[in-house]
C-alpha cells in the first residue's frame, strides 16, 4: 500500500510522465499484437526489423534519461556516457558468446572463435563466469557502476568540474575505445562481439524472442524512468538539482556535495549499462565503435533536443533525434551530418532547455496572459 | 643500393667473377677506360642484341672496359627489365610498358620515340650470371661516383659480404679517397675483414677501428668472437675476447645514446606537432573560456587550403607552402570569425553549451569538405626541401620534414608569444582575460577582442594544418584524430597559459614516444590518457593554472 501511494503521488503532478508511460505502455501492448497477430499482407502489420529497430530506440531512450540524470540535474555534463553504455552492452555480449559453445565457425566449444583465431590457448580470467546468466547480469551492473565509482570518486572529491570534468569523461572513453581496439585485450578486437545464437535458450533470430526484448527493453525503460523520477522528487534529488545551481553554496549548507554526485553518477552509469546489455542482443553486435567519442557527444544532442531536466524530455529527444537519423541516413545520407550538426547549434542557442522547455514555456505565457486578463477583470 | 639486395642468393663462383671484373675495372678505370662517344657506345650497346646469354656476357665485359655518362643507366634499366631493342634496327632503346604495346625512348637522349606494338620490339634478357656482373659493375661504378654520398652507399653496401676480392677493390679505393667519411666507411669495411685474420695482433687491431662504427653487420661481426663452439669453448682466445667485449660495449652505448636521441627527437616532434594544434585552442579556451570543438576541423581546412594552394600553383610546389601559411592563417581565422560572430557571442557564460554547439560546426564543417572534396584523401606534396632525411651517422637519422616542423612551431610559438607581450590587440587580450568588466570598464571593447581572439586562435589552427598536411593523410577526419590530444594538451598544461601548454605538449609527445617501444603505440596513448585523467585529480588546473583574482571561477 505505502509503495502504490508513492508511486501516485509522484506521477500526480508529473502530467508529462503520464503522458509518456501511457504512450510507452500503449506501444508495448500494440507492437507486439500487430506483429504477431495481424498478417504480412495487412497494411497494419509490424515487421520484425521494425520491432527491434523501436527496441533499440527504447534503449536509446534509456541511456538519454541516464545522461539527463547527471546532466540535467546534477550539472555534471558527461562526454563519455556511452563508455558505460558500451561496458554493460560488452557484459552482455560476453555471455551470448560463452552461449554459441561450439556452434561458432571453429567449433571449439572452450573458445570464442576470434580466440582460437588468434591462437589463444585457454580463456582469460575475466571470461570466467560469464557462461552463467546471472553472473553476466550482476556485470552489467557491476562494472560500469564500478568505474563510475573509481571515475567519480577521484573527480568529484578533488572538485574537477565543468569543463575539465566533460574533457577528462571524453578522454576515458577515447582511452577504453583505444583500448578494446587491441586485440590483446581478449574482447575480439577490431570486429568486437557478434554471431549470437541464443539468450537463456530463446533463439535470438525468432520473432518471439525479439518482442520479448522488445518488451523487457519497455519494461525496462519504464521502470528506469519511475525510479528516477523517484530519486529526482526525493530529498536527494532536490540536493542534487542545488548543486547544479551552486554547487559551492550547497556546500557551505553543509552538504557533502561529492557523495551526492558520486551516487547520481554511479546510478546514471548502471541504468546506462543496463540500456547498453538490452541492446546489444537485438542489434546482434558490440565493437568498440561504440565507445567511440562522437557517440557519446551525440547521445547529449538527444537530451539536450528533448530537453534537459526532464526525464520525459530526454526520452522523447532520443526517440526523435534517432527516428530522423533512421530516416536520413537512409534517405539523404549526405544531409544526416549537416542536419545534425545544425540541430547542435540551433538547439543550443534557441531552445536552451529542449522542446518540452519550449511548450512549458509557451504553457506559462498562456497562464500568465490569462492571470494578466483576471487582474483586469 | 637496391642492386646488391639478392646477394647472397648467388653462388660464390660468379659472385668472385662479378667482384673480379670489379676489380679489373677498379684497377683501369682512372687509366685504362676509354671516354667512349656515342656512336662508339652505341655499337657496343648492339652487342647486347645478340640472342646467346654468352655473347651478351662477352658484350658486358666490353661495356665494363670503357666509360660513358650513360653506362649506369643502362644498366640499371638491364636489371629493370626495361631496356629493349627495335627488332628491324637493333637499335637499343628504353621502354615502358603501355596500354597498346610499349612506349620507346632514345638511350642517349632520353627523348621519346612514341609508341609502339608489342610485336616491334624485344627485350634484352639476362640471366643470373649477368645480372650478378651488371650488379658489381654498378658498385664499382657507384665507388668512382663524384658525388661523395654515392660511394658512401657503395661502400656501406660492400661491407654487407665481404670478401678478398672487395678488399682490394677498396684498398685502391682508400689509396685515392679524398673525402674523409668514405675513407673512414672504407677502413672499417677493411677491418671488418681483418677481423678474420689469423694474426692475434691484426685482429685486436682491427676490433679496435672497428669499435668506432655504429654499423649493425660490425656489431654482429664482433659479437661472433664471443660466441662459443658446439664444444662449449670460446672461438677466441681471452684476449681477443676482452678487446671485444669492450668494443661491444663501446658499440652498445653508442647505439644506446643514438636510439636516445633518436626517439627524443621523434618525441620533440610529435611534441610540436600537439603544440600547434593545442595553442590555437589555448587561446580561445584560456581567454574565452569557449571550448571550440571545431579546432580540429579549423586545422583541416588548413591542410585542405594547402591542398588547393598546390593545385592552383603546380609548377612551384617548392613555394607553394610558403603561400599556403599565410592564406591558411586567413582562411581559417575568416571561419572562426565567422563562427564566433554567428553563434557564439550568443552562448558566452554558458561553456558548456558551447562545447556543443562548436561540435555541431565541426560536423558541419566535416561534411562540407566531404561534399566539395569527397571523402577521400588528399595527397598534398611535399617540396624537395622538406623530403628525404639528414643522415648524421648509421645509428641516427632524421627526417627533414618532422626537423622543419619542430622548427616552425617553435616560430609559430614565438611569434604568438609576441603578439600577446608586446602588441596592443595582445594587451587588450590579457585585459579581457584576466578581468572582463573591468577591462570593459576601462574602454577595451570586450566583443571585438572576442572576435579577434578567436580569428586569431583560429588562423593558427589553419597554420597547424598546414603542418600537418606535410605529415598525415588529408581528409575529412583529419581535425578528430587530433582534438583529443590537443585538448588533453591545454587541460595538462593549464588553462590560459602558452608556457604551460608549450611544456604540456612536448612533455606528453616525449613521454609518449619513450612509451612507445616498451609497450606498443596504442597501450602508449591509452597509458598517457589515463596519466592524464589521474594528473587532473590531482592538479585540477593543470600544472601552470593561472592565478589571480580572475582564476577563481
Amino acid at each position: 500500500m505505502e509503495r502504490k501511494s508513492v508511486l501516485v503521488s509522484m506521477l500526480a503532478d508529473d502530467r508529462g510522465g503520464r503522458i509518456f508511460l501511457s504512450i510507452l505502455a500503449v506501444v508495448a501492448v500494440l507492437v507486439p499484437v500487430l506483429n504477431l497477430m495481424v498478417s504480412d499482407t495487412s497494411a497494419l502489420h509490424v515487421p520484425t526489423y521494425l520491432v527491434t529497430l523501436m527496441g533499440k530506440y527504447l534503449c536509446y531512450a534509456l541511456l538519454a534519461i541516464a545522461l539527463d540524470l547527471v546532466w540535467g540535474y546534477c550539472g555534471i555534463l558527461s562526454l563519455g556516457h556511452g563508455a558505460f553504455f558500451a561496458l554493460g552492452g560488452y557484459a552482455m555480449g560476453m555471455y551470448l558468446m560463452r552461449q554459441i559453445g561450439d556452434r561458432g565457425v571453429y567449433g571449439n566449444p572452450d573458445l570464442p572463435d576470434f580466440m582460437v583465431f588468434l591462437d589463444w590457448k585457454e580463456l582469460p580470467w575475466y571470461w570466467f563466469g560469464f557462461d552463467q546468466f546471472w553472473f553476466a547480469a550482476i556485470m552489467i551492473m557491476l562494472v560500469p557502476g564500478l568505474l563510475a565509482f573509481v571515475f567519480g570518486w577521484l573527480a568529484f572529491r578533488s572538485r574537477v568540474t565543468g569543463v575539465y570534468l566533460s574533457i577528462i569523461t571524453q578522454a576515458l572513453t577515447y582511452a577504453l575505445m583505444l583500448a578494446f581496439f587491441r586485440n590483446e585485450m581478449g574482447f575480439g578486437g577490431n570486429n568486437g562481439l557478434t554471431d549470437f545464437k541464443d539468450i537463456l535458450g530463446f533463439n535470438l533470430q525468432s520473432d518471439g524472442t525479439r518482442i520479448g526484448l522488445f518488451l523487457l527493453s519497455a519494461l525496462a525503460l519504464a521502470l528506469g524512468y519511475l525510479v528516477s523520477r523517484y530519486i529526482v522528487n526525493s530529498k536527494l534529488g532536490r540536493v542534487t538539482v542545488a548543486i547544479r545551481d551552486a554547487e559551492d553554496r550547497a556546500r557551505f549548507v553543509g552538504y557533502k556535495v561529492e557523495s551526492f554526485k558520486l551516487w547520481v553518477f554511479v546510478f546514471s552509469a548502471v541504468l546506462a549499462g543496463i540500456a547498453g546489455a538490452l541492446y546489444v542482443p537485438q542489434v546482434g553486435i558490440i565493437n568498440p565503435g561504440e565507445f567511440s567519442p562522437l557517440i557519446s557527444i551525440e547521445l547529449v544532442v538527444w537530451v539536450a533536443v528533448g530537453g534537459r531536466g526532464f526525464l520525459y524530455g530526454a526520452v522523447m529527444g532520443a526517440i526523435i533525434v534517432n527516428f530522423a537519423k533512421s530516416y536520413f541516413t537512409a534517405a539523404f545520407p549526405e544531409v544526416w551530418l549537416f542536419a545534425l550538426g545544425a540541430l547542435f547549434v540551433l538547439v543550443t542557442i534557441f531552445l536552451p532547455r529542449g522542446i518540452v522547455g519550449l511548450l512549458e514555456k509557451i504553457k506559462q505565457n498562456k497562464k500568465e496572459k490569462s492571470d494578466a486578463k483576471e487582474q483586469v477583470a | 643500393m637496391l642492386f646488391f639486395k639478392n646477394h647472397k642468393k648467388f653462388k660464390k663462383i660468379t659472385y668472385s667473377l662479378g667482384l673480379l671484373l670489379v676489380l679489373s675495372l677498379l684497377f683501369v678505370s682512372p687509366v685504362k677506360s676509354e671516354d667512349l662517344n656515342d656512336e662508339e657506345f652505341a655499337v657496343l650497346l648492339k652487342q647486347l642484341t645478340q640472342k646467346k646469354f654468352r655473347k651478351k656476357q662477352v658484350a658486358i665485359e666490353n661495356l665494363q672496359a670503357v666509360s660513358h655518362p650513360k653506362l649506369k643507366a643502362v644498366y640499371q634499366a638491364l636489371l629493370g627489365s626495361k631496356l629493349f631493342y627495335i627488332k628491324k634496327t637493333k637499335q637499343v632503346v628504353y621502354a615502358e610498358k603501355s596500354e597498346a604495346g610499349y612506349v620507346i625512348s632514345n638511350v642517349f637522349s632520353n627523348e621519346s620515340l612514341g609508341e609502339v606494338s608489342k610485336r616491334k620490339v624485344q627485350k634484352i634478357s639476362i640471366n643470373n650470371k649477368i645480372r650478378t656482373a651488371i650488379r658489381a659493375s654498378l658498385a664499382s661504378l657507384s665507388l668512382s661516383d663524384p658525388d661523395s654520398n654515392v660511394r658512401l652507399l657503395a661502400v656501406q653496401d660492400m661491407m654487407k659480404d665481404m670478401s678478398d676480392l672487395a678488399s682490394s677493390a677498396l684498398k685502391a679505393r682508400l689509396s685515392i679517397e679524398q673525402n674523409e667519411d668514405v675513407k673512414e666507411a672504407i677502413e672499417i669495411a677493411l677491418a671488418l675483414l681483418t677481423l678474420n685474420s689469423e694474426i692475434k695482433q691484426v685482429k685486436l687491431d682491427s676490433i679496435k677501428k672497428l669499435s668506432k662504427s655504429l654499423n649493425p653487420i660490425v656489431k654482429s661481426s664482433i659479437s661472433k668472437l664471443l660466441e662459443k663452439n658446439a664444444n662449449g669453448e670460446y672461438v677466441e682466445d681471452e684476449d681477443v675476447r676482452l678487446a671485444a667485449k669492450k668494443a661491444l660495449d663501446t658499440i652498445t652505448t653508442g647505439l644506446k645514446f643514438y636510439g636516445f636521441v633518436e626517439t627524443l627527437f621523434f618525441g620533440l616532434s610529435l611534441g610540436s606537432v600537439l603544440l600547434l594544434s593545442a595553442i590555437g585552442l589555448a587561446i580561445t579556451f584560456g581567454v574565452m573560456g569557449v571550448i571550440n570543438m571545431a579546432h580540429g576541423e579549423l586545422m583541416m581546412l588548413g591542410a585542405y587550403t594547402t591542398y588547393v594552394i598546390q593545385l592552383l600553383m603546380p609548377n612551384s610546389i617548392e613555394y607553394s607552402l610558403l603561400v599556403a601559411i599565410p592564406v591558411a592563417f586567413l582562411v581559417s581565422g575568416f571561419v572562426g570569425i565567422l563562427i564566433e560572430r554567428g553563434c557564439l557571442k550568443y552562448l558566452y557564460g554558458r561553456p558548456l553549451e558551447t562545447l556543443l554547439a562548436t561540435f555541431g560546426i565541426s560536423l558541419i564543417l566535416q561534411q562540407t569538405v566531404r561534399t566539395i572534396f569527397t571523402p577521400l584523401n588528399r595527397a598534398v606534396e611535399t617540396p624537395e626541401w622538406m623530403s628525404g632525411a639528414w643522415q648524421i651517422n648509421e645509428a641516427l637519422s632524421i627526417t627533414y620534414n618532422r626537423f622543419y616542423v619542430i622548427i616552425f612551431s617553435l616560430i609559430v610559438f614565438t611569434i604568438l608569444l609576441l603578439i600577446l607581450k608586446r602588441t596592443s590587440l595582445g594587451l587588450h587580450i590579457r585585459a579581457v582575460s584576466q578581468n572582463r568588466s573591468m577591462a570593459k570598464a576601462m574602454g577595451v571593447r570586450s566583443e571585438w577582442v572576442d572576435a579577434l581572439t578567436f580569428g586569431l586562435g583560429s588562423g593558427i589552427a589553419g597554420v597547424a594544418g598546414v603542418a600537418l598536411s606535410q605529415l598525415t593523410n588529408v581528409g575529412p577526419n583529419l581535425g578528430q584524430a587530433y582534438i583529443i590530444d590537443s585538448f588533453m594538451v591545454v587541460v595538462f598544461g593549464g588553462v590560459g597559459n602558452l608556457w604551460g601548454t608549450f611544456v604540456g605538449a612536448m612533455s606528453l609527445g616525449v613521454v609518449n614516444k619513450f612509451l612507445e617501444p616498451w609497450s606498443g603505440a596504442v597501450l602508449a596513448k591509452i597509458i598517457v590518457l589515463v596519466f592524464i585523467i589521474l594528473f587532473i585529480q590531482k592538479r585540477p588546473r593543470g600544472l601552470f593554472p593561472q592565478k589571480g583574482r580572475a582564476a577563481e571561477h
